[in-house]
């Protein structure tokens, strides 16, 4: 290719001119993955144990910190809920406030980044280290598809465990919140659980249904896609490692406040 | 028959292959030799088709391979066993399972079939009862010769080696290159190898080329090539200091 080189007032329209290009390109490449782990997901023959092994890995091996940070922020809710509603002399809603933080918002973000911190740094580490390795080339040259054997089983792992994971974290969480307004400042049980069942309905527990599975696919396509395209070494490793995380922790809060707007 | 004419290929503007010409006959040992750095392994890793070429002609048993891509990629590459530089072995399986999986995923064969297979697979590499062992846990010459296990159960008929010896002391190259023609007599399979080991890979090569600034500057035999007048191929394999770099 031939370029002349631009003129001096020219330069900062081409840089960005390529900057979109590229900017253009990667975006397709990114859509690109998604759909290919698609497709493998969807090609007969389907295998189970590759499945469970990653829901294994980013579900159950996330199990303990999702309890540890699902209580202590339903504890740190509790008292500060607490506090502030007994501004206006209305503590009894704190179940349902409490409830409603985790439910629609708190459970699916923290969840999702705490897994995000879990297992999707470690799921692009993985693949990176795969790819420098060349095992990734030799899936491909035994003509086995590398998105059916190690990208779509992580996909479709994060779409089924964030929302268990979320789930988790709400009950832990409103527990912890009990544990504070009920067993430390004395508000009665009654109160606490049955203000929660007369105010949080279905379409909350929807919200934070779909929230929890769209991060689920945000996560795992963000960090395999990271881990997939590793090029550099090892230290291309830990490059991609940190963006997969940066990256999915942001598309996180992004998407969050996007459906917030457009979900009942 | 493989049949490579005009390979070109660069990255971001660094001209890695600049029109490779280079022929091997079935059922041959062909060997490219070449400095670190030159480009041996994109070459290798367009005959098995993870790169595309930016413009040329690779020809496999009568196919172009530069316009195949998915499925009938694919169809090509079920004849073909890889023996990568770093053995690229699963470091989640252990060795035993590295060298069933082909046969499980790929040839789908029944478990007693594939039981009996990589057995004998192993112990043609002198390895029998080391399977139960994860890579990490052997040593870089057993890794290798996993590998080679790896590549060779499903029969393949064409056989890629990347450097299958370096890393490895003196004996070992000497017993990888012995294993090599074991193996090759065998089965008969086409093989291409990019090696460092000189003299020691003449010995097992029918013909050897010698890839430099992204050209093949001289191929032949053995003979031909270590008697070469090309000052090139001659610096090479003396060793002499590059009087460029
Ligand atoms: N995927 C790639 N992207 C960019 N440059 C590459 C890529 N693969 C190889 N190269 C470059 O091509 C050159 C040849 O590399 P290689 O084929 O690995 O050499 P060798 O002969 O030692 O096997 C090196 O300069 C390397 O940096
Ligand atoms: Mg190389």
């Amino acid at each position: 290719m031939i370029d002349a080189p631009a003129s001096p007032a020219l330069r900062p329209f081409e840089a960005l001119g390529r900057w979109t290009i590229f900017l253009v390109e990667s975006l397709g490449q990114f859509g690109g993955f998604l759909g290919q782990a698609l497709g493998a997901l969807l090609t007969p023959p389907f295998k189970l144990w590759p499945l469970l092994g990653r829901i294994n890995y980013i579900g159950f091996r996330s199990l303990l910190i999702i309890i540890l940070t699902g209580g202590f922020t339903g504890m740190v809710l509790g008292l500060q809920i607490f506090f502030t509603l007994s501004r206006f002399g209305s503590e009894a809603f704190l179940g349902p406030a409490v409830a409603l933080s985790l439910i629609r918002e708190l459970g699916p973000v923290l969840a999702a980044l705490m897994v995000t911190g879990r297992a999707g740094s470690a799921l692009t580490a993985e693949l990176g280290i795969m790819r420098i390795t060349e095992q990734i080339d030799a899936l491909t040259v035994m003509a086995l598809s590398p998105m059916r054997y190690l990208v779509a089983p992580s996909i479709l792992a994060g779409l089924i465990t964030f929302p268990m994971m979320t789930a988790l974290f709400d009950v832990v969480g409103i527990f912890g919140g009990y544990l504070v307004g009920v067993e430390l400042l004395g508000l009665s049980e009654g109160t606490y659980f049955g203000e929660m069942q007369t105010f949080v309905d279905m379409a909350d527990i929807m919200t934070g249904f779909w929230k929890s599975v769209s991060f689920g696919i945000i996560v795992t396509w963000v960090c395999t896609y990271k881990g997939f395209h590793v090029a550099h070494g090892a230290e291309g490793v830990a490059r991609a490692t940190t963006q997969a995380v940066v990256l999915s922790s942001v598309l996180i809060l992004v998407w969050d406040y996007f459906l917030g707007t457009i979900l009942p | 028959m493989i049949k490579v004419e005009g390979l070109r290929k660069s990255f971001r503007g660094q001209q890695v292959l600049r029109g490779v010409d280079l022929e091997v006959p079935t059922g041959s040992i062909t060997v490219i030799i070449g400095r670190s750095g030159g480009g041996k392994s994109v070459f290798l890793k367009h005959l098995i088709g993870l790169l595309r070429p930016d413009s040329g002609r690779l020809e496999v048993a009568g196919v172009d391979l530069s316009r195949l891509s998915g499925r009938a990629l694919d169809e090509v590459r079920k004849r073909y066993g890889v023996v990568f530089q770093g053995g690229a072995l699963f470091d989640s399986m252990t060795c035993r399972e590295n060298v069933a999986f082909p046969l499980r995923e790929k040839l789908r064969l029944p478990a007693p079939e594939i039981d009996k297979r990589v057995d004998m697979a192993l112990e043609r590499v002198g390895l029998a009862g080391i399977g139960a062992k994860y890579p990490e846990e052997v040593s870089g010459g057993m890794r290798k010769r996993v590998a080679m296990a790896r590549a060779l159960v499903t029969e393949p008929e064409i056989v890629f080696f990347d450097e299958p010896t370096t890393g490895l002391d003196p004996v070992l190259v000497n017993a990888i290159h012995r294993l090599i023609r074991e193996l090759h007599r065998a089965s008969r399979f086409t093989a291409v190898i990019v090696s460092h080991e000189i003299p020691e890979i003449f010995e097992i090569a029918d013909r050897v080329g010698m890839l430099h600034e992204g050209r093949i500057v001289e191929i032949g035999p053995p003979e031909v090539i270590q008697n070469s007048k090309n000052p090139i191929v001659q610096q090479f394999i003396r060793g002499e200091p590059d009087p460029q770099a």
